[in-house]
């Protein structure tokens, strides 16, 4: 049995996909059989920032609706060897996606896999919800900024209540806060929500931090999960994330402002 | 700036404030959260009532359930205009 988790947010443009991405790889290197699965019919991003776009030629809608094998729609990482995706459809309408075909697509995963990951697009309506109704494990991306921290606790509220967990009185799904884009130096300043702040208001346990940094960026550019860039904090902070979600204690990282000395000022901080 | 500051007089650092918005915004939410499916429906009709006598905003209305152990108060405030 596989366990399934969701990486989602509600609002758009936190780092949605970007987590699953690295979350996925994370778990793959580690030896875990994972597939991750891009929910956002319409506007399917997970292969590019995978890095495998052009060699989508099935995709979930068609897997739901009978038109190719689960086989054919999964596609292999070319990276690591326990890595697949299963990317979103492009074109179609967003109420092809149904409860009973995701259902079966996930059962039949199950029986493959160890990790699911559901990329769940942002909103709250209902591919979204589908993302998060057969999840275990929810991993919620915040953002330190109001309206992400918002959205944030309306999706804590719907994985409560409108997941099957919730419905057929089962544990409750575990939920996750995972921080992206977090910027000590700000922080320092006074002018952004700090990661006690944030975790205080969502009331949920706190499974990564990942600070703002340009390898995400660099990494999207490349469609190489920024796991891989091991160099990076935000790489090494991905990691450490896969490592507390395998249940591993690992202390966290990258939350503190160096305040940078007058030579390194001077001749600059080096790679980030 | 920081000099700049002190001699101004220390001002809220913005990430306070967000928090404090956050706090109320959220406690909010998870009021609501909590309460049952017909509460959305039932503070619209009653409202409809109100207005069928008093000329009231549709934002003049707050409705609310409170539940205790053994009992449930359920709270509805108007707020009428001065006429």
């Amino acid at each position: 049995m596989a366990k399934i988790i969701v990486v989602t947010s509600g609002k758009g443009g936190v780092g949605k996909t970007t987590s699953a991405a690295a979350i996925a790889t994370g778990l793959a290197l580690r030896g875990n059989k994972t597939v991750v699965i891009d929910f956002d019919v319409g506007l399917r991003n997970l292969d590019l920032i995978m890095g495998c776009e052009r060699r989508v030629v099935y995709d979930l809608v068609n897997v739901i609706q009978g038109e190719a094998g689960l086989n054919q729609a999964l596609i292999r990482d070319k990276r690591v060897d326990n890595l697949h995706i299963l990317p979103a459809s492009q074109t179609r309408d967003k109420d092809a996606l149904t409860s009973e075909g995701v259902e079966k697509v996930l059962e039949s995963l199950s029986e493959d896999f160890d990790y699911i990951l559901c990329d769940s697009p942002a909103g709250i309506e209902r591919g979204a919800q589908l993302a998060m109704y057969f999840a275990d494990e929810a991993v919620v991306v915040t953002n330190p900024e109001v309206s992400s921290v918002r959205d944030s606790d309306r999706i804590l509220g719907l994985l409560a209540s409108k997941t099957r967990r919730a419905e057929r009185n089962q544990d409750p799904i575990k939920e996750h806060l995972l921080i992206t884009r977090y910027n000590p130096a700000r922080v320092d300043h006074g002018d952004m929500l700090n990661l006690e702040d944030i975790r205080e208001i969502l009331a949920i346990d706190l499974i990564g931090l990942i600070p703002e940094s340009e390898a995400v960026l660099r990494a999207s550019n490349q469609g190489i999960p920024v796991t891989h860039d091991a160099n990076s904090d935000a790489g090494q902070a991905y990691t450490d994330t896969v490592s507390r979600l395998l249940g591993e204690d690992v202390p966290l990282r990258f939350h503190e402002y160096q305040k940078k000395s007058l030579l390194s000022r001077v001749f600059g901080g080096g790679r980030r | 700036m920081k000099l700049l500051d002190f001699l101004r007089g220390e001002r809220k650092k913005s990430a306070s404030v967000a928090k404090e918005r956050l706090q109320i915004i959220v406690a909010h939410q998870r009021g609501q959260r909590d309460q049952p499916d017909y509460m959305p429906m039932l503070e619209r009709e009653l409202l409809e009532v109100i207005r069928r006598y008093v000329k009231v905003e549709q934002d003049a209305i707050s409705i609310s359930l409170d539940r205790d152990d053994d009992c449930s108060v359920l709270e509805l405030n108007v707020t009428l205009p001065r006429s």
